[in-house]
């Protein structure tokens, strides 16, 4: 395989720092102190780093409401994102945002998403620009089982195909859109079928695996840099937690659960990278203990990080706009800090 | 305000095709995209190109002059161009999108509204969406419900969108040259009905702030704010009521997010008296606003109650029996600030 040592590391440790991440959360969530709807990316790690392992900061993400794993494989700081998730004024988005909009267009993270089926278009539009300035940019919409059911992906992937514009459309498949099956809400085996109706080179990927994800994207991301339009990646893959945390899960059985968890992409990872003599257990270890006090450093500093001004409640709105009627027909509350 | 140098009649849409142009001239990155703003893009007969150029023939000619590489026809999905023109402005671009009818706004609300509006808010500053949407607007075209609405009301309601509804060829083409140059989602209203209408607009660089007020009419007695085709309406009732010696103020808004209070409240408080003239839904609505707006911050200074002139609250009939007395007329503007003056 045409990958180096280097690059194996960054994969094993983002797919580590996804892991930390989340695992943090779920437990940091049980233990109440994180505020609002968290949903979590833990299990599918080999669809995002794979992918994102192709892509540059220059490159556009589209991303979901599943999003920390974007973030992270995208490069977005850890530290403002764990900030952004306790809504503190050091976050990604200065507290704005939360778990579900969590941003950073210095990296290309245009967003995730609250709204299933809210990225096709916006991917579109990055891969317009992309087009239009032709400096060689990709634009990849990251979407779920759920989203391929929306109307706004069908219009993208038209779009897309009829402008040849350079999106990769990465469908995660993790069976479940909320509570429902996919296996009830999509009326097609493999969601990849799909693109054929557009004339859109399609493949279903196993995305536990991460170096099939690295080698289906690597092409798709080639092709839309060559000019040659969009391809659609279905990866097949597995949410560990709920859709949110709190899901009490009671739609999916545990012996489902522990079926997916044995083919675990960064177990997985690890055994193959050992038994190719890529890379020394050693090594691995000493990665995912760097992933371990990323994530510890992300937590205290999230949780010494201050709340935001309370002006920022009324900034950030517009670019410009007057300052003063931003809380109209009425005398506006004195602002105090919590 | 720039000036100009000289100043010519044009209609109102020539006035938006000239800025368009001139900004398309002036910044390669704004691109035109929209449901045949150029038309004919299957064909390879040369004579079919710019077939329609716009519906009602607005971005004519762009082709010609920037290639299909950025006046780019789309087909007909409103939700994948109006969100690729977020998209593209977020990243870069300066898309000016025609969303046909304003009435189909339906088909695409979540990428104007959820994202559009929110993005910059949500990512805390670090996104600006420097989009137009052009949008037709407006009755008269014996069109029916569905493609007759003037619904901008809906657009103020949502913070993080900018809405503008010009009255005439001159404000036309200096607050779309504003509205593409603006680095937020601009929501720019057209009236369908006044496309074919002329007055004096600027040459070059023209450009009218957004947010600001004009006065079409000076007078003493009542402040009529009027919106879009109503300023005609209004300005004919003005005409009409000085015969008999009311002196009515005509207030254009032009902008109607952000809008001009301070213009609107100075002239409440030198008349005395206010008429709302709004051809938009009326409830929840920009009428209803500015009503508001006097409650709470002139009531003190109204002599009598405020007045608004607008359509009853159903959809825009098609026979045209009733959509003539669907439409504000001159006539009901004359009645209400006679009310008003009581």
């Amino acid at each position: 395989m045409d990958i180096d040592v280097e690059q194996l590391a960054w994969i094993y440790e983002r797919m580590q720092l996804i892991r930390h991440f989340e695992e943090r959360l779920h437990t940091d969530f049980a233990g109440g102190g994180v505020p609002g709807f968290v949903h979590l990316y833990a299990g599918e790690e080999a669809v995002a780093v794979g992918v994102c392992s192709n892509l540059n900061d220059s490159d556009f993400i589209t991303s979901t409401h599943r999003g920390h794993g974007h973030c992270i494989a995208k490069g977005v700081d850890i530290d403002s994102m764990m900030a952004e998730i306790y809504g503190k004024a050091t976050g990604a988005c200065k507290g704005k945002g939360g778990s579900m909009h969590i941003a950073d267009t210095s990296k290309g993270m245009l967003g995730a998403n609250g709204i299933v089926g809210g990225g096709p278009p916006l991917a579109c539009g990055a891969g317009l620009t992309a087009k239009i300035k032709g400096v060689g940019q990709v634009s990849v919409c990251f979407f779920g089982d759920g989203a391929s059911n929306q109307g706004t992906t069908f219009e993208g992937m038209n779009l897309a195909g009829i402008w040849k514009l350079p999106v990769v459309f990465i469908c995660e498949n993790n069976g479940y859109a909320e509570a429902t099956g996919a296996e009830y809400s999509v009326s097609a085996e493999d969601i990849a079928t799909r693109a054929r109706g557009f004339d859109i080179p399609s493949i279903t990927v196993d995305g536990q695996d991460v170096f099939a994800m690295y080698e289906a994207s690597r092409e798709a991301v080639a092709r839309a840099r060559r000019g040659e339009g969009p391809t659609f990646i279905e990866a097949k893959t597995y949410r560990y937690y709920g859709h949110f945390e709190g899901d009490m899960l009671r739609y999916r059985t545990r012996e489902e659960e522990e079926l997916h968890r044995s083919r675990d992409c960064i177990q997985r990872f690890r055994t193959q990278a050992t038994e190719a003599g890529l890379m020394t257990a050693e090594h691995l270890d000493e990665i995912e203990g760097r992933a371990a006090n990323a994530i510890e450093h992300a937590v205290k500093f999230a949780m010494e990080s201050a709340d935001p001004d309370p002006r920022e409640l009324l900034t950030d709105v517009y670019v410009d706009f007057p300052a003063d009627s931003m809380w109209p027909f009425q005398t506006a509350p004195q602002f105090t800090a919590r | 305000m720039t000036t100009a140098t000289e100043i010519r009649q044009l209609t109102y849409r020539a006035a938006i095709s000239e800025a368009i142009r001139q900004e398309m001239t002036r910044d390669p990155m704004v691109v035109v995209m929209g449901e045949d703003v150029a038309g004919g893009a299957a064909s390879d007969n040369p004579e079919h190109q710019d077939a329609w150029g716009g519906v009602l023939g607005v971005t004519q000619g762009l082709i010609e002059e920037f290639g299909r590489d950025r006046v780019r026809d789309t087909p007909i999905t409103e939700s994948a161009f109006v969100g690729c023109g977020v998209g593209a402005a977020a990243t870069g671009l300066r898309p000016v999108v025609e969303l046909m009818f304003i009435g189909f706004l339906g088909v695409c609300l979540d990428q104007l509204t959820n994202q559009a509006a929110k993005m910059r808010y949500m990512f805390g500053g670090k996104a600006s969406i420097p989009l137009t949407i052009r949008t037709m607007v407006g009755a008269g075209f014996r069109a029916a419900a569905q493609h007759s609405d003037s619904m901008y009301s809906t657009f103020v309601h949502f913070p993080g969108l900018k809405v503008v509804a010009p009255s005439t060829p001159g404000d036309a083409k200096g607050l779309l040259i504003a509205a593409i140059r603006d680095n937020d989602p601009v929501i720019f209203c057209e009236h369908k009905v006044l496309y074919d209408t002329t007055g004096p607009v600027p040459e070059g660089d023209y450009v009218i702030p957004l947010g600001v007020a004009d006065v079409k009419r000076e007078g003493t007695d009542v402040t009529i704010v009027a919106i879009s085709r109503m300023v005609h309406v209004a300005l004919d009732a003005a005409g009409r009521l000085a015969n008999e010696g009311i002196s009515a103020e005509v207030i254009d808004p032009r902008t109607l997010s952000p809008l001009d209070e301070g213009t609107i409240l100075d002239s409440v408080r030198k008349t005395g008296r206010l008429v709302v003239v709004d051809e938009d839904n009326p409830r929840c609505s920009v009428a209803t606003d500015i009503a508001a707006l006097a409650a709470t911050g002139a009531l003190e200074y109204l002599n009598a109650p405020v007045k608004l002139v607008t359509p009853p609250h159903t959809p825009v009939p098609f026979s045209p029996a009733l959509e003539d007395i669907f439409v504000p007329t001159p006539q009901r503007v004359i009645d209400a600030v006679h009310e008003a003056m009581i």
